[in-house]
């Protein structure tokens, strides 16, 4: 699972002689398994609003350990800490302080959440100043957490309460191992929409779930999750992947649809299969994609078209006739597969950034389509994640590619597949348009 | 009323009991969708794979399309016809290896070619009567990981050896061996009763039936082109699961022409006196593959949220002599087809599709020609003339064994699940649903046809 290099610094002689040598030391990430804790360790609630008050109790009321003041030196387990009032940038000062002895009480694998408004340019220059550094103290407050404590941040526009179904649920997601490799992030709750799910070990219970690209990869690993969640999946892959999209449809009990999604009527012939089958639609993953890399230079007719087409245009399509159909209406949810490719670009790589762009593009233009039927779009942005896309990488490339984030390796398809799941689930009906990155605060796109 | 998660109460949407007194009324049997892995010329992706492997990875993909996984299956019937003595339960054996319920039977079938289509007749039989809910038919061979049988001198030493109980009676028995006994017995395709291959059984057929080497390369090249065509349109998208490495039959030669056809030697029928015309280009090579049918009752398949693609509404197995050569060794189905229809009250007018197994090119052409041949008619037949014509343009039409190959036990299967789906896609013609008709010829001088009929 874990890269060779990270499990070998992570204990006994290996964790010595890299400590010595001041070489980095990745740490093992908590991961989210059903049933476990959705966090070890107190959670510190810092801030004097309304809205801290108001958190602490509904974090009280799912029996968590809340403390309001920092004891010093006890572990906690998560500090989450409540900015939404702030007028000017002297305002900052006092809650950020009031943190920082606590930082360093922060347990392995610790979580470090900010709720705040987004400077969305409606308020005075004043306001928006404070609510921007936010943004800046965040980012730098993740860069100096170590072992595996990640810091996030969630932005409620006014209006939007820290108790609304959403903030909950992306509280949930971020304090969970679910976010495992979600870091120096934030996630705008942009409506009080969404609910929370009756029973958070199956927060996709009773839903129908098509996923792309699902024969191997991230795909196969966005399948497993969704099936652990409760989802009833479709699995969709090109004829040619079938024997693989089979046996990871044999082990999650889904049905295979053997699909080429560059097809015109790919969105139609799934809406059949998933109703014919099923009875109903309700997510869409769009996570199949293609990879044809070459420098502009060298770039040709066939390679550009096949990734505009399989990574963008498809998925175009495919929206058109799910937005279409009177079978996607009952909160439906779509969630892209995006890459920090598309927001730092990389060399090599135009057509893929260009179409990974596009996602982006197409998701926000699509969020207000979806959401006149209850629904909602979001895209996630994998930075370097452990695949067998990643593997045939050279080594001495690869390593830096893992390296460079604040937590110092590479992401599990599975941390992908949790974002998409989280943002799938009914409890992020508030998150809509989004782009979530899952890249360990990589240095590239930041 | 279920009994360790096993309903006991027998089928689920049974007949009316009232009904049992005397004949219950039958229920349809409906063909749900089919799956095979692709087919590969022998000696190629498959060598390494067993029977077993394969009718496993068609059972996990057929398992996987319909969401089947853990569903217990009323019953699995499926064969082989080049099977090792270690095979003895396949079918079970399969089961057990795939994602179905383990509580799922199964059981072995072998009529040589007709293998499969014979699973399906048979279960679709019992599913028309009310004895089971689904089944799954299908059928598997590989000629690359065929048995090799022992010669029967060393076979007989081996097997004194095992009785043998002291040392000294064991090295008796050994000293027994000869170099010769050491050389094992291939299998071949030879008719036990005559010696002759079927490649030289087609032969004399088609030189009785004065079939032309044009006519046969010009099935041969539809049978390549029609396949290419429907594997472009994506037509076998629902019909195939990829297996090591082919998500395509390796046989298909999608840049075939007649005039490459043209070219190659005959290989069967040179003793014969007459011009030898068949090819390794009109003749289906040795193949390795496996192909799976899911059968259900229109409750079960309702029940499940699964398409109804097809009833299997009749078939008919027919045998000829040709040990004493009144007729060729393949051409069973041009007697098994008339009698077929008549108990219908059909005629080969009333069908859209014709799926006749390419054994051989000549194989089809000559039961046509029986059946265009008014003498054949009246003398063999027992009608006023000849049986009838069958329009060319409903033949075959996505390619077949020629061009796809043809894994003895899995050709059923294959055309089964393949012609369910195209009657499906045609709908109705005049009034009345589409209708299909297979045929498929066999070893031993048999035949097994079916009709089936769109839903």
């Amino acid at each position: 699972m874990t890269d060779k290099y990270t499990q070998l610094v992570s204990q006994g002689l290996g964790r010595n002689i890299a400590r010595k040598l001041g070489l980095p030391q990745p740490a093992l990430l908590r991961r989210y398994t059903p049933g476990e804790a959705l966090i070890s360790g107190p959670i510190l609630i810092q801030g004097s609003t309304a809205a801290a008050d108001q958190l602490a109790a509904t974090l009280l009321s799912w029996d968590l350990d809340v403390r309001r003041h920092a004891v010093p030196r006890e572990k906690l387990g998560a500090i989450i800490l409540v900015l939404d009032e702030l007028a000017s940038p002297e305002d900052l000062e006092k809650p950020v302080l009031s943190v920082a002895s606590s930082l360093r009480d922060l347990a392995p694998s610790g979580r470090f959440i900010t709720l705040s408004r987004p400077a969305d340019g409606s308020g005075t220059p004043s306001v928006a100043a404070a609510r921007q550094g936010v943004d800046g103290f965040l980012r730098s407050v993740a860069k100096e957490l170590r072992a595996g404590a990640t810091a996030n941040g969630i932005l409620l526009p006014e209006g939007v309460a820290a108790t609304s179904p959403s903030a909950l649920a992306a509280l949930r997601f971020f304090l969970s191992g679910r976010s495992a490799f979600v870091d120096g992030q934030f996630l705008t709750v942009s409506t009080a929409d969404g609910q929370l799910p009756s029973d958070f070990d199956k927060p996709l219970a009773g839903k129908v779930a098509v996923v792309t690209g699902a024969a191997r990869g991230i795909g196969a690993a966005i399948a497993r999750t969704l099936h652990r969640d409760g989802a009833t999946l479709v699995l969709v892959d090109i004829p040619a992947a079938g024997d693989h999209l089979a046996a990871v449809a044999n082990e999650v009990h889904g049905t295979a649809l053997q699909l080429d999604i560059a097809r015109e009527d790919a969105g139609q012939r799934i809406i059949d299969h998933a109703i014919q089958r099923h009875g109903r639609l309700d997510v869409v993953v769009h996570n199949a994609g293609i990879t044809r890399d070459k420098l502009l230079a060298n770039m040709d007719h066939s390679r550009w078209n096949s990734v505009l087409n399989v990574n963008i245009s498809a998925q175009l399509r495919i929206n058109d006739a799910l937005l279409a159909s009177e079978h996607f209406r009952d909160s439906p949810r779509i969630v892209s597969v995006a890459s920090t490719s598309g927001i730092a670009g990389n060399r090599g790589q135009t057509n893929y950034a260009a179409s990974k762009a596009g996602v982006m593009g197409m998701v926000s233009a699509t969020a207000s389509l979806l959401s006149a039927r209850g629904g909602t779009i979001n895209a996630v942005a994998p930075g370097f994640i452990e695949t067998e896309m990643t593997a045939r990488i050279p080594f001495a490339v690869r390593e830096v590619g893992r390296r460079l984030n604040s937590l110092q390796q590479g992401g599990q398809p599975t941390d992908v597949a949790e974002a998409i799941a989280f943002l799938a689930s009914d409890g992020a009906g508030g998150i809509n348009g989004a782009v979530l990155r899952v890249c360990g605060q990589n240095l590239v796109g930041a | 009323m279920s009994v360790d998660g096993q309903s006991v109460t027998g089928p689920q949407d049974s007949t009316d009991p009232a009904a049992r007194g005397g004949a219950p009324a039958l229920r349809r049997a409906v063909i749900v969708g089919g799956n095979r892995i692709p087919f590969a010329r022998s000696g190629g992706a498959y060598t390494k794979s067993s029977n077993q492997d394969m009718l496993t990875a068609a059972l996990d993909g057929l398992i996987a399309r319909f969401g089947l996984q853990d569903e217990r299956i009323g019953e699995v019937a499926a064969g082989a016809v080049l099977k090792h003595s270690r095979d003895f339960n396949l079918t079970r054996e399969a089961v057990l290896g795939s994602a179905l319920s383990p509580e799922t039977p199964a059981y072995d079938l072998q009529q040589a070619c007709a293998t499969g289509l014979e699973t399906v007749l048979g279960l679709a039989n019992k599913i028309k009567l009310g004895q089971i809910d689904s089944g799954i038919a299908g059928g598997v061979d590989s000629a690359s990981d065929a048995p090799i049988a022992v010669s029967e001198g060393l076979r007989e030493v081996l097997l004194d050896l095992n009785r043998a109980k002291t040392l000294p009676q064991r090295l008796q028995v050994l000293s027994r061996l000869r170099p010769k006994d050491l050389a094992p017995d291939a299998p071949g395709t030879g008719e036990p009763r005559t010696g002759l291959s079927m490649g030289e059984h087609q032969a004399l057929t088609t030189a009785q039936w004065n079939i032309s080497r044009a006519a046969q390369d010009e099935i041969a090249y539809n049978s390549h082109r029609n396949l290419a065509a429907a594997y472009d349109a994506g037509f076998f998208d629902d019909l195939l699961t990829p297996y090591r490495g082919l998500s395509r039959d390796s046989n298909l030669r999608v840049d075939t022409t007649p005039e490459k056809l043209a070219t190659l030697k005959p290989v069967f029928g040179k003793n014969l006196g007459a011009e030898a015309t068949m090819t390794a280009g009109n003749s289906t090579p040795l193949t390795d593959g496996a192909s799976t049918v899911l059968l259900a009752s229109e409750a079960w398949a309702d029940a499940h949220d699964l398409p109804k693609l097809a009833s299997v509404v009749d078939g008919e197995a027919a045998a000829v002599d040709f040990v004493h050569g009144k007729d060729g060794l393949l051409m069973a189905p041009a007697f098994a087809v008339p009698r077929l229809l008549a108990r219908n009250g059909l005629t080969l007018e009333d069908f859209d599709f014709f799926e006749i197994h390419e054994a051989f090119a000549a194989t089809v052409l000559s039961t046509l020609a029986a059946w265009e041949d008014e003498e054949f008619g009246k003398s063999r037949l027992g009608l006023d003339g000849a049986f009838g014509i069958i329009d060319r343009a409903k033949l075959n039409v996505n390619g077949s064994s020629l061009a796809a190959g043809h894994p003895f036990a899995a050709t059923g299967g294959r055309i089964a699940a393949t012609l369910a789906k195209m009657l499906h896609a045609k709908g109705t013609v005049d009034g009345r649903p589409a209708r299909g008709l297979i045929s498929v010829c066999a070893a031993g001088g048999q035949g097994v046809v079916a009709i089936l009929e769109a839903l």
